[in-house]
């Protein structure tokens, strides 16, 4: 008889074994019906078993999570270097094809120390409302176990890493619109004190613990998955006062100055698309169904984007060129940043085609209205496909994709909850203004201590030469 | 001697190679080179602003010759580089004082 009994509860254990959520739903009650000293080392046995085969299940979920997140990481990484350098690279005159390339590696180089000095505490460290502290300063408290604030299931270094590739891309978009006759001294200064003051705390408003911002208990909870408000609003606007600050290049715009290589630009705006999938599916922070859906989201709106803005070029003009259809993935790609973890497939291929014929507009018949020198157009395409994307961020997103407020709390308009529009405007606004303020300051004290624009030779002879002593093209050696 | 210059265009520059070592020549400089006469240019459009490009790239030849050859090189050129449309080009054919080749220090026709 009890032969049978510890039979019964050997096949049993195995089948919880071989079915361990049935024993989360199942507790020892299969195995207490005898008491007596085999069957209670068998259950013991067993409960072992399950909390090991527990902890196994645990990291090997982790382990996805850390190679994706790591993965993620360099993918942005090479959004800057070599997908940003190329696309602005060639969008230039080949007398600033390196300049504009170094200010782009530069950010590779400052910000990262900057980030792990005091760049990453300042925006994810402590929970105040508006800026981080110097907890994590020099990488204190930052290692291999999680930070279960921000990502329960992979390495606290890992999430720091990624978040520093952000940083580093982000004021590197600014360049765009000061192409051609920024300084590089300038350039350093600004970009120090704009990483401090104006990236770090929006960041750490949106993301950080605490934020004003943060969809996640902020006094104006905003929705912002990957970055339209924290990257593109703030870089994009940031490139529109700088451009007007700093006025336009010699000989604009009778001058013709047509891009040097569309090749360049060509192959750094498909690194762009590529990467950004790092930047979007990444910010799930976790292997999970999440990251699958902001990847689709992603993909769809940059094709909707690419596919609006030729058909817009090509009704106006007769004909769709390479340049048009590279800038509307780029520009479908910033305004379904906000939105990739929030929104299903179909509103992504909306978000992308709105963004998409918007920015042609912004970059052709607005610019040309008001006569600014934005470049390489910063500022029509992540400033003004930022401020869309995160709009519509709180039309479409749904709390079956992500249910960021709470397990079947609505998240914005298609579930009813239409406040959440007015929510990501306050968003919008404070990451404008902050911007606004924030650059005209820095861009007052970057000029009394550094200068900002080259002088009239040094632009009319070339960045390159007279910025960093080199020629990009060597064609007779 | 005589020093001839041939603007054509691009696309003719094989045909007439090919035709002008037929009849003999055996040196001649080429340059790519922009330009036009009453050719006009096309519109390129980058990011919704236009540009007139109206410096068209063209092939120039260069050949220095002997008196006597003049003439049938200027018609090998003619009937080759000819495509009967505005942007064809044009030679001009003018005296030289002399000519020397470096290796021997020859001078005179014997150095073309």
């Amino acid at each position: 008889m009890k032969r049978a009994v510890w039979c019964c509860c050997l096949a049993v254990s195995i089948f919880l074994l071989v079915n361990p959520a049935h024993a989360q739903q199942a507790p020892a009650s299969s195995t207490s019906v005898s008491t007596s000293p085999a069957s209670t080392q068998v259950s013991k046995e067993v409960s072992d078993k399950l909390a090991q085969l527990d902890q196994r299940v645990t990291a090997a979920q982790a382990a996805g999570d850390n190679a994706w997140m790591l993965t993620s990481a360099a993918l942005v990484l090479m959004m800057t270097g070599p997908g940003l350098a190329l696309f602005y690279g060639g969008l230039v005159r080949r007398k600033n094809t390196l300049a504009i390339m170094m200010q782009s590696f530069a950010m590779m180089g400052l910000i990262s120390v900057l980030w792990a000095l005091v760049g990453y505490s300042l925006a994810f460290g402590g929970d105040g409302p508006f800026i981080g502290n110097f907890q994590f300063a020099f990488m204190r408290g930052v290692g291999m176990d999680p930070n279960v604030d921000y990502a329960g299931t992979i390495p606290h270094l890992t999430f720091m890493i990624y978040q520093m590739m952000f940083a580093v891309i982000t004021p590197a978009l600014i360049t765009g619109a000061t192409a051609e006759r920024m300084k590089f001294s300038g350039t350093v200064l600004f970009m120090t004190l704009w990483f401090l003051l104006v990236y770090a705390p929006l960041a750490h408003m949106v993301w950080g613990k605490g934020g004003f911002l943060n969809a996640a208990g902020g006094r104006f909870p905003c929705l912002d998955f990957a970055g339209g408000t924290v990257v593109h609003i703030s870089s994009g606007v940031s490139a529109l006062v700088c451009a007007l600050y700093m006025g336009k290049r010699i000989g604009f715009p009778k001058q013709p100055m047509p891009p040097h290589s569309l090749v360049l630009s060509f192959i750094g705006a498909c690194l762009l698309w590529v990467g950004w999938f790092g930047f979007n599916a990444g910010s799930a922070l976790a292997a999970s169904g999440l990251a699958s859906s902001a990847f689709v989201a992603t993909h769809l709106g940059a094709a909707a984007a690419a596919m609006g803005w030729s058909a817009a070029e090509w009704l106006k003009n007769g004909k769709a060129s390479a340049l048009g259809a590279i800038s509307g993935a780029v520009a479908g790609l910033v305004a379904i940043t906000p939105a990739a973890g929030f929104v299903k497939p179909m509103p992504a291929l909306a978000i992308g085609l709105v963004a998409g014929v918007a920015c042609y507009l912004m970059v052709t018949k607005v610019k040309a209205l008001f006569g600014y020198d934005d470049a390489l157009d910063a500022f029509g395409v992540h400033g003004a496909g930022g401020t869309i994307g995160a709009l519509l961020t709180g039309v479409f997103a749904q709390q079956i994709v992500n249910p960021i407020f709470g397990a079947g709390k609505p998240a914005g308009g298609l579930d009813g909850h239409w406040g959440q529009v007015g929510n990501q405007l306050v968003g919008v606004l404070i990451a404008w203004g902050l911007a606004l303020v924030g650059t005209i300051v820095i861009l007052k004290i970057t000029d009394l201590l550094t200068g900002f624009r080259a002088n009239e030779e040094a632009e009319t002879e070339g960045l390159d030469i007279s910025q960093h002593g080199e020629e990009a093209y060597y064609l007779d050696a | 001697m005589m020093k001839l210059e041939a603007i054509i265009q691009p696309s003719r520059f094989e045909s007439v190679k090919d035709a002008l070592r037929e009849v003999g020549i055996e040196g001649m400089t080429v340059t790519e080179v922009r330009g036009h006469g009453r050719q006009k240019g096309h519109t390129e459009v980058y990011r919704g602003r236009e540009y007139t490009v109206d410096l068209l790239p063209k092939i120039k030849l260069e050949m220095v010759l002997p008196d006597k050859l003049v003439n049938t090189v200027v018609d090998t050129i003619l009937k080759t580089a000819k495509t009967g449309k505005i942007g064809d080009g044009k030679i001009f054919i003018s005296r030289v004082e002399e000519a020397i080749r470096i290796r021997n220090e020859e001078r005179g026709e014997s150095a073309l």
